[in-house]
């Protein structure tokens, strides 16, 4: 039993660090959402140039051949600066279909674009009927002589406005929610019939609508294997899971220390209000929310690689885990802040916003309560 | 004990939903809160009431009240809520007004009341300061007698809607030297005074509601004075023990419930409306039964306070009330799943964009959520709630 980080997995660690430290304060992240297009293509090459982008990748394509570890250190560390650029559509979601999904021509054309950052992936899973369930497609890919045609919509699609390459779940086969039947695509934004109607997110990110018309697509646009996509999809979102986590861990780490040096400082009936015991609790009680989740986050990211019932259950365990602990966090962080916690000035309501986001993304507390249940 | 209406009250109910039926301003229909264009859109409903003759149902009947009985102004509340109506603002009708009526002279009765009731004066309130919030007598802002006037100097923070407001109400200092509570004067302050500075406060959803309000050498006449010199702190207490008294917010949670529900019953869960899920179903059920719980220790406050008394029970409203607001707002937003993302750009964004996705029912739900933090925060915070029922309550 080891938790402790390799000398490469630290050196990581200190280069993201930098990064945000320098590149992403809270005023440069504003800056960034607040811009016309939503991000900053400028760190994205920075990105490549630190290895970022290569992190999870075999070395054979140009990666730095890490696993789920560096992903959870990267992810953190962003998770601090409530980095926008969309490395989790790109390089852990795109990424995990390219290498668990991709035939070895897909890999080696498409891997090595990621890795230098000259292609920006956003993954279309989520339609308007189908809450949570991943299987819920009303998205159809039908046969069309050696290809396949595309219609349908996805709705609110992260990061898609940025991305040059949409990963699109649909229905080949089945009923609209049969297990059986789910495939996965690339398609490329530009391909005819392609739409997207763009809007800012509540947590400053970018997302789109988008609708397929007719949207013709080659045999080689399949990700995985035909009409049983489902395990694929399931896997890779496992993995976004454990990556959001540890998002979320260094989002309620910032909380935390914030609110506390906040109750050390701010005086009222001439004492720090951090003296007050019900406060003082309420602080702790966030700690052991934090403390839990890391744990959790561990976990997760140290079983990604065990096989069907063990990894979905670390992952929706985990889910669930930084669902209520980002939400207690996020909600206590606001109330000890006191009016300031609400403003959009200061960082407390951004951390507390994307937290909340966090919850809705591949399912909440409910949702991954249940899939736990279930899978005993 | 029992829970019937009269004949009498449920004619009055009857009348009540006839007025609203053909006063509801045509342009705020279905508009939300976050959704309305600016001063006119907020004086609409207030105009209207204010033409029947029921603006003011809190007031006695001598300063235009409506004379009405706690039953029937609760009568009224609940038809309000349940036609969705805009709510009347607080800062003139529920705060300065009540103050003005019970501890103002004469003539301020007589330049002020008739102008909160009619909506041409607009209000605001100026007690909480950078540092002085749940430690509210610590405040800073310092008035000194100059003749016949006070020279104010000082910062209000967190007010709302003072960018439309003609006049402010405010704690200021005029007795440093004294004991916190002892040296503090309650100011009537025209907006227009010179050296009065709005500085908008954007808040977390987006929205621009709460300012700061800037008072540099303003000048205001020893006749804008309530009360006695120093005395001011008795009645920013009564004041905000009428704050408390209507922000259970019972009518508007019970409307806002059967929202959430037909909002439930349009989203799909695996092809099945979402109200069918039985965890969704249990939530709401858990909200509903803490809400009717609430409705009845309200309803045995108003039957208290109606027999003359004023407890610190009105602690237990808000803390309950203010929960289940911000569950309300919690579950509508779980409730809409991915269309919680989207953001709902406000009338003051420079968003070129303009296009929110989903159902109307899902557009501001998370920003709904998140601004509702601020309702365990305003007021006098939860926490300090429930040191008024410790202390004055349990005696601890």
């Amino acid at each position: 039993m080891d938790f402790s980080f390799t000398e490469e997995q630290t050196l990581l660690r200190n280069s993201v660090q930098k990064f945000v430290q320098n590149d992403y304060t809270f005023e440069a992240r504003r800056a960034i959402a607040k811009s016309e297009s939503g991000w900053k293509r400028q760190n994205w090459s920075t990105f490549a140039e630190l290895g970022l982008l290569g992190a999870p990748f075999a070395e054979e394509f140009g990666g730095l051949g890490g696993g789920p570890i560096e992903t959870m250190i990267i992810m953190e560390e962003f998770g601090r600066g409530l980095v926008i650029e969309p490395y989790l559509g790109t390089v852990v979601l795109a990424g995990g279909f390219l290498r668990h999904g991709g035939t070895k021509a897909q890999k080696e054309k498409l891997i090595p674009e990621i890795i230098e950052g000259k292609r920006v992936f956003a993954f279309a899973f989520a339609e308007p009927q189908g809450r949570y369930n991943l299987a819920d497609l009303a998205v159809t890919a039908k046969k069309s002589g050696a290809g396949f045609t595309l219609n349908g919509h996805k709705a609110v699609v992260i990061g898609a406005p940025w991305a040059d390459t949409l990963v699109v779940t649909a229905r080949t086969a089945g009923g609209q929610r049969d297990e059986k039947g789910v495939s996965v695509f690339l398609v490329d934004k530009k391909t005819k019939g392609v739409s997207c109607r763009d809007y800012p997110t509540v947590d400053g990110l970018r997302a789109s609508e988008v609708t397929f018309e007719n949207v013709a697509l080659g045999a080689d646009a399949l990700v995985g294997d035909l009409d049983n996509g489902l395990p694929l999809i399931e896997r890779v979102t496992d993995e976004g899971i454990a990556a959001l986590s540890a998002e979320a861990i260094g989002g309620m780490k910032v909380l935390n220390d914030t609110t506390v040096e906040y109750c050390k400082t701010r005086k009222q009936f001439g004492v720090p209000i951090g003296k007050f015991q019900v406060l003082q609790h309420r602080m702790v009680d966030m700690f052991m929310n934090y403390e839990q989740s890391v744990s959790i986050t561990y976990m997760v990211t140290l079983k990604l690689g065990e096989s069907d019932p063990e990894r979905k259950k670390a992952a929706s365990a985990a889910k669930v885990q930084i669902g209520k602990a980002g939400r207690f966090i996020g909600q206590n962080a606001v109330q000890l802040h006191g009016g300031m916690g609400m403003t959009d000035e200061l960082n407390v309501g951004h951390f507390f916003k994307r937290l909340t986001m966090i919850d809705t993304m591949f399912g909440n507390v409910d949702h991954h309560l249940k899939r736990y249940a279930a899978l005993d | 004990m029992n829970l019937d209406y009269t004949p009498a009250d449920q004619a009055f109910r009857k009348e009540v939903r006839a007025f609203i039926a053909e006063s509801f301003p045509p342009q705020l229909k279905g508009k939300s809160r976050g959704e309305y264009g600016g001063k006119d859109d907020f004086l609409a409903w207030h105009k209207a009431l204010y033409k029947k003759g029921w603006v003011a149902p809190g007031w006695p009947k001598e300063y235009g009240g409506t004379g009405w009985t706690s039953t029937q102004k609760y009568i009224f509340g609940e038809e309000c809520a349940a036609a969705d109506t805009p709510m009347t603002l607080p800062f003139g009708l529920a705060m300065v007004g009540p103050v003005i009526y019970t501890f103002g002279n004469d003539e301020q009765k007589k330049t002020f009341l008739p102008k909160i009731l009619s909506g041409e004066h607009w209000w605001c309130q100026g007690y909480s300061e950078p540092g002085s919030g749940s430690d509210l007598a610590s405040l800073k802002t310092t008035a000194v007698r100059e003749g016949d006037h006070y020279i104010v100097n000082g910062q209000k923070t967190w007010t709302t809607l003072a960018q439309y407001a003609d006049w402010i109400f405010c704690l200021v200092r005029t007795d440093p030297k004294a004991k916190q509570q002892e040296g503090i004067s309650f100011l009537l302050i025209d907006m227009k005074t010179p050296g009065v500075t709005v500085r908008p406060i954007i808040t977390m959803d987006g929205a621009h509601e709460v300012n700061e309000v800037f008072l540099d050498n303003v000048k205001v006449p020893v006749k804008n004075l309530i009360g006695k010199e120093n005395e001011g702190w008795t009645y920013a207490k009564f004041l905000l023990g009428h704050e408390r008294a209507g922000i259970a917010g019972v009518a508007r949670s019970k409307r806002a419930v059967e929202r959430l529900k037909k909002i439930a019953t349009a989203e799909q869960d695996a092809g099945k409306p979402l109200i069918d899920n039985p965890e969704f179903s249990r939530n709401i059920a858990e909200l509903e039964v803490d809400l009717l719980a609430l409705e009845y220790t309200e309803l045995r406050t108003l039957a208290r306070e109606s027999k003359g008394g004023h407890g610190p029970e009105a602690s237990i409203l808000k803390i309950k009330g203010t929960d289940i607001q911000q569950r309300l707002t919690e579950l509508t937003m779980e409730a809409v799943s991915y269309y919680a993302n989207p953001y709902r750009p406000f009338a003051h964004d420079k968003m070129t964009n303009e296009y929110v996705p989903g159902p109307d029912y899902s557009h501001g739900a998370s920003q709904n959520y998140f601004l509702a933090r601020r309702v365990t925060i305003y007021g006098g915070s939860n926490e300090i709630q429930r040191n008024i029922i410790a202390k004055m309550v349990l005696g601890l």
